[in-house]
């Protein structure tokens, strides 16, 4: 890989002693468990709106934060002063919650972990100057705008941010990544005689600047100009209850709610979900294999390592229908005395790891998606989803529909205004009846848990679930 | 205190003649504590700081930021956002704010018995709080999360056009995730409890009424699809105001992206209905003194009597528009150029108790909570469709519980719709108070 910044940058976060002597500081009123996770974050945004370039912004954090695990209880502390008294003080701090825990010296014996990146970054953003990142949005904004004069507003965003972490813990493990990822969006607002409508498009991978020679920003940008121009034509989306097809690519925000969160293992153990104690059964359709895969080179939930320091892992969750697995972090694979699936994240160095999606996936299916819409007699479309919630007690889930369509007799035809779909996770699971062959990785998302929100990536090919209730206004 | 706006004083020094730049230093520290199974689960201790430099030169602004207020980085900074600058479209409008003679309202937002209060006593706090909760009922299970938030705020602006405002503000929350569970069936209720300082908070109330929303779910089935009146719960109502209150900034009005944009003094709401941002209001758990850009907040009324009086405006936003900016710019911490925004909304409330307001009602949906608003609302469009729970309302009074529907309308509707507020104001942990509302003629969505 040609990374620009390695020579400036290529030292590692923080010496080994340091490391070693903030473990120190962190076990010395006991625990199980001491770890150390460092990191140095920078970042350049642009930002257009209005058809103006509003401006560039350019962005460094760098801190650390330290655990200590004493029983059930974990300590945490962060700082964003990296010497070897800033760390102490942090460590103190972490082991404060160590409540009566019975002292002692422990000498760690770490071992480096070779490094193995998520992905090539062949053109590194910090290399590239910044009136080509301008340039970008203006000719965003010069190919929305030539879509129709009904297009009155446009906004785009452009994006890179290379994140370094480090991870060290008592167990001995000693493991560092780099992660460049680069995005960008196009926003769009048409006015009509029915009022204004948006449209959005993005693209966002675990790349560098070569983001651009696979996307054009004024493809980009015209997608999203005809979204916003085909609904303004659209109508009420209908309530109630009736099949709904989820093109390729659309439907991972789906399986993101009504399952994926369920799977991860912290809402399992306090009985949080309705997955809980199913390993083993049918909780899907057989159509239905189920794979969150951090080693999706290039992709916008990918990594090297996780965030406690562990080599990204494909994990199967439900195979042919059958749940195989939960997503584990450090945590909660320590209690069962199991290893851990590498879904251990965080949103920075000032948040404690939790278990967190990476890449989830539905394996490709066998049918035609062409056979799936004309088999439809009569339903919703559903091209492009927005984002979703979904309460893992219940089960019960929401997403949004950005860009749908009625089918009607085996065919796509009226547009739909927007608004949220519902369902219920194990319910729409097994009310999956057909499966299309042709998959497609989805946009590139935020996954919020807890006020931490994380990259995420999905992908999923044509699929129809039987009956799903459809959250609009006409009959 | 001192120290945080000597070091942005030392940043601003850097400043060049032709340039305008202001400086937002940061200083934050909190602490949660998250109570499970009777233990401390988490015990986190955070202290943050950092610093955002905008800088405006010849019309072009660039803005860079940094999560450190070490001094060789904030140099690093400001020549970042000089730098940046040079890539901004020149814009007449563009520039930081200008002190506008309005003095901040005198109110104490920092109470240092929070300051004084003990770690062991936050810790009991959290663990307390899930013991109340599993005691509330029999049915209660466990729960998800128990936790004890507090935070210690400060901040410092300055600016070459000779801002100059710190402040700190305290704040402190609990919180309960509670599970309820009866014949295999689970569903879960949240309750919370907002202060200034630890004294301030209920936890038996947080508690009981985390309690209560669980199990009064159980046994909720999904219902018909249909249209009725619904009664917005003070929490679905806050979370429906802070949209409103997005349709009613300048930045959205000037830039095209405000359904009520062209509709300044139209009614668009019953006579009953004014809605006014008051972050000057001291019991609001948002309420602060200083804007985003070192104005003064201000008491504004968005909708007075059904009638859109004002929209919202930080310094750019009046520029453009020819008028005064509202204090109303809004910062999303030290990462971000001030945006436009409501910070403390609130309805003026009616006289109506919640039971008198479900008495009137013949056939209706309570609706306790909500789901997916960020991604089935457009605040554009003003479409509006969300997933909910709640319970039913038949005759008069509270029936069986439903879920797995959604409710929809569109935002302009709806407010047409309103047809009372309750006068069960509660302050919530966001930037919108609390008050029950009737809503008639929504689409509930089920089978």
């Amino acid at each position: 890989m040609t990374t620009g910044d390695r020579s400036s940058h290529g030292a590692t976060l923080l010496d080994e002693s340091i490391i070693r002597s903030t473990l120190d500081a962190a076990l010395r009123r006991g625990g199980s468990f001491a770890e150390i996770f460092v990191e140095d974050r920078r970042s350049s945004s642009a930002y257009l709106d209005d058809g103006k370039v509003e401006e560039l912004t350019s962005g460094h954090d760098r801190g650390a934060g330290v655990r200590v695990v004493v029983g059930e209880t974990t300590g945490f502390a962060h700082t964003a002063d990296l010497s070897p008294e800033g760390l102490s003080a942090a460590a103190d701090a972490a082991a404060a919650a160590a409540r009566g825990g019975g002292g002692g010296v422990r000498a760690v014996a770490l071992t480096r972990r070779p490094t193995h990146n998520a992905s090539t970054v062949r053109i590194s953003p910090s290399e590239v100057a910044k009136a080509r990142k301008v340039e970008l949005l203006q000719r965003a904004d010069h190919a929305a705008r030539a879509s129709g004069p009904a297009i009155r507003q446009v906004a785009a965003n452009y994006g890179d941010s290379r994140r370094r972490i480090l991870v060290a813990n008592s167990d001995g493990l000693l493991a560092e990544d780099q992660v460049v990822r680069t995005m960008f969006s196009v926003s769009v607002v048409a006015s009509g005689d029915t009022g204004m409508q948006t449209g959005r498009e993005s693209a966002g991978h675990t790349v560098g600047f070569e983001l651009f020679d696979t996307y054009q920003v004024e493809q980009l940008a015209t997608h999203a100009a005809e979204r916003a121009l085909t609904k303004l034509r659209a109508r009420p989306a209908p309530s109630g209850s009736m099949p709904v097809v989820v093109g390729p690519g659309g439907g991972g925000v789906l399986f993101h709610e009504a399952c994926g969160h369920g799977l991860e293992a912290d809402l399992i153990a306090k009985s949080a979900s309705v997955f809980g104690g199913r390993r083993g059964e049918m909780v899907a359709s057989p159509l239905v294999t189920l794979i969150d895969d951090g080693t999706m080179a290039g992709e916008w939930g990918c990594f090297g390592i996780d965030d406690e320091g562990h080599p990204a892992a494909r994990n199967v969750l439900i195979q042919d229908g059958v749940l195989t697995d939960y997503m584990w972090d450090h945590l909660r694979a320590r209690k069962e005395g199991r290893p851990t699936s590498s879904n251990g994240r965080r949103q920075s160095y000032q948040h404690l790891p939790m278990v967190r999606m990476s890449n989830t996936v539905i394996a490709n299916g066998a049918e035609d998606p062409a056979d799936i819409i004309a088999s439809t007699k009569r339903g919703v479309y559903v091209a492009q989803l927005g984002g979703g919630q979904v309460n893992t007690a219940t089960g019960d889930f929401v997403f949004g529909m950005l860009e749908a369509y009625l089918i009607e007799d085996g065919k796509i035809t009226e547009p739909l205004r927007e608004g949220n779909l519902i369902g219920n996770g194990p319910q729409v699971l097994g009310d999956i009846d057909a499966l299309g062959n042709d998959f497609a990785m989805g946009h590139p998302g935020t996954c919020g848990k807890d006020g931490q929100g994380v990259p995420v990536g999905d992908g999923t090919p044509t699929l129809r679930v039987t009956a799903m209730t459809i959250g609009g206004t006409a009959a | 205190m001192a120290e945080l706006v000597d070091i942005a004083e030392r940043v601003l020094g850097l400043a060049r003649d032709n340039e305008q730049v202001e400086i937002y230093a940061v200083h934050d520290r909190e602490t949660e504590v998250r109570a499970y199974g009777g233990e401390v689960e988490s015990f986190s201790s955070a202290e943050s700081q950092g610093v955002g430099v905008r800088v405006v030169v010849g019309g072009r602004q660039g803005f860079a930021w940094a999560g450190t207020l070490d001094a060789d980085v904030l140099a690093e900074t400001m020549a970042d956002a000089r730098d940046n600058a040079q890539f901004g479209t020149v814009d007449e409008h563009a520039g930081i704010a200008e002190p506008d003679g309005v003095e901040p309202a005198l109110f104490e937002l920092f109470d240092a018995a929070l300051l004084d209060f003990a770690t062991d006593k936050k810790i009991d706090l959290a663990i307390e709080l899930e013991r109340l909760t599993l005691a509330a009922d029999s049915r209660i299970i466990g729960i998800e999360s128990a936790e004890y938030v507090d935070t210690v705020h400060e901040y410092a602006i300055v600016s070459t056009s000779g801002i100059r405002r710190t402040g700190r503000e305290t704040g402190c929350f609990v919180s309960v995730y509670t599970l309820a569970e009866e014949n295999g069936e689970t569903q879960n209720g949240f309750g919370w409890s907002v202060g200034r300082a630890p004294a301030e908070l209920d936890i038996e109330r947080c508690a009981r009424e985390s309690a209560e929303r669980a199990t009064r779910l159980l046994g909720a089935k999904k219902p018909s699809t249909e249209r009725l009146t619904v009664v917005l719960t003070p929490w679905v109502t806050a979370q429906f105001l802070g949209i409103l209150g997005s349709t009613l900034s300048g930045e959205s009005v000037l830039k095209g992206r405000s359904l009520f944009a062209d509709r300044l003094g139209d009614l668009v709401a019953p006579e009953f209905f004014t809605l006014v941002d008051d972050p000057t209001w001291r019991d609001s758990y948002t309420a602060t003194t200083v804007d985003g850009e070192g104005l003064a907040t201000r008491r504004n009324v968005l909708i007075g009597d059904g009638r859109i009086e004002r929209f919202l405006h930080n310094a750019y936003t009046a520029r453009r528009t020819g008028t005064r900016s509202t204090g109303s710019a809004v910062r999303g911490g030290f990462k971000s150029t001030p945006g436009v925004g409501p910070m403390s909304l609130q309805l003026v409330p009616g006289t109506a108790t919640q039971p008198e307001l479900v008495a009137g009602i013949d056939h209706g949906l309570l609706v306790q909570d909500v789901s997916g608003l960020h991604s089935g609302v457009n605040p554009v469009s003003g479409d509006f469709s969300t997933g909910a729970e709640g319970l039913m309302i038949r005759g008069g009074a509270l029936a069986e519980p439903v879920r797995e529907l959604t409710i929809a309308s569109t935002i302009q509707k709806m407010l047409l719709d309103v047809v009372a507020i309750g006068g069960d104001v509660e302050w919530l942990p966001m930037s919108a108070a609390g008050v029950s509302m009737v809503v008639a003629d929504i689409t509930m969505s089920g089978a």
